[in-house]
């Protein structure tokens, strides 16, 4: 699936987006975050706080607990500022 | 509706004018204009940058309209919104709503800008002389867009 990041996470993880392939064990939004801390330093600084990590699957506002399967696009941003 | 990004200024006013051309059952027009100020807390701005969600941003910010004119009484809606680097005195956000009688285009607009506040996917970024940091959502915007999930009367005048 398709990752995209925004704002000071895009920031951090030091692209704007790039094509996962997480394990089955990855079902939620936050197994996804959790498990992309993992994948290095610049990931684990960028997720370091949770809470504030927002996310949109094929471009609708998700709950952390919102099941992955079967999302072409994911997006993790913090919160928005826009107006 | 119409809803557009753009990546530069734009008319205000060109924008209101269209929203009622033509038409002579709209009763009420009620427009919005968030300006980028030229400070922030004592701090010079030189200028706002901001980044979007293409494709989300505008499905979002259309969602939204269509729920304003679910819950009012609505004849037209404008939304225009900035991307980019902006300067002082340039409008980043337009609503524009109009309606027969005034109450519906009121609410409606207000209604659009708390939501625009805390759910379209935008990020600003204030550049000043030293520095470039991203803007912190506030408590008090998620605060005026929860007022709107509360049972509130809805435009019947």
């Amino acid at each position: 699936m398709k990752v995209l990041y925004f704002a000071w996470i895009r920031e951090r993880v030091g692209k704007a987006e790039e094509t996962i392939d997480p394990p089955a064990s990855v079902r939620t939004v936050s197994d996804l975050v959790a498990w992309l801390k993992e994948r290095g330093e610049e990931y684990a600084y960028a997720f370091e706080n949770q809470k504030v990590v927002r996310a949109a699957l094929d471009r609708v506002h998700v709950r952390p607990e919102t099941k992955i399967a079967g999302a072409r696009e994911i997006a993790l941003f913090p919160p928005m500022t826009g107006g | 509706m119409k809803v557009e990004i753009v990546d530069r200024p734009f008319d205000a006013a060109t924008e209101t004018a269209a929203l009622s051309r033509g038409r002579t059952d709209i009763g009420a027009v009620v427009a919005f204009s968030g300006i980028c100020r030229d400070s922030e807390d004592g701090a010079a701005i030189q200028s706002l940058t901001l980044e979007h969600y293409p494709g989300m941003a505008e499905a979002e910010i259309a969602r939204h309209v269509e729920e304003a004119e679910a819950r009012w009484p609505l004849f037209g809606v404008r939304v225009v919104h900035r991307v980019g680097r902006i300067l002082p005195g340039e409008t980043i956000v337009f609503v524009a709503c109009a309606s027969k009688h005034r109450q519906a285009a009121f609410e409606a607009a207000e209604f659009l800008m708390d939501y625009l506040k805390t759910r379209a996917p935008f990020w600003k970024k204030v550049e000043a002389a030293n520095s470039a940091n991203w803007v912190e959502a506030k408590d008090k915007d998620d605060d005026a867009a929860a007022r709107w999930t509360k049972s509130k009367r809805d435009a019947a005048e």
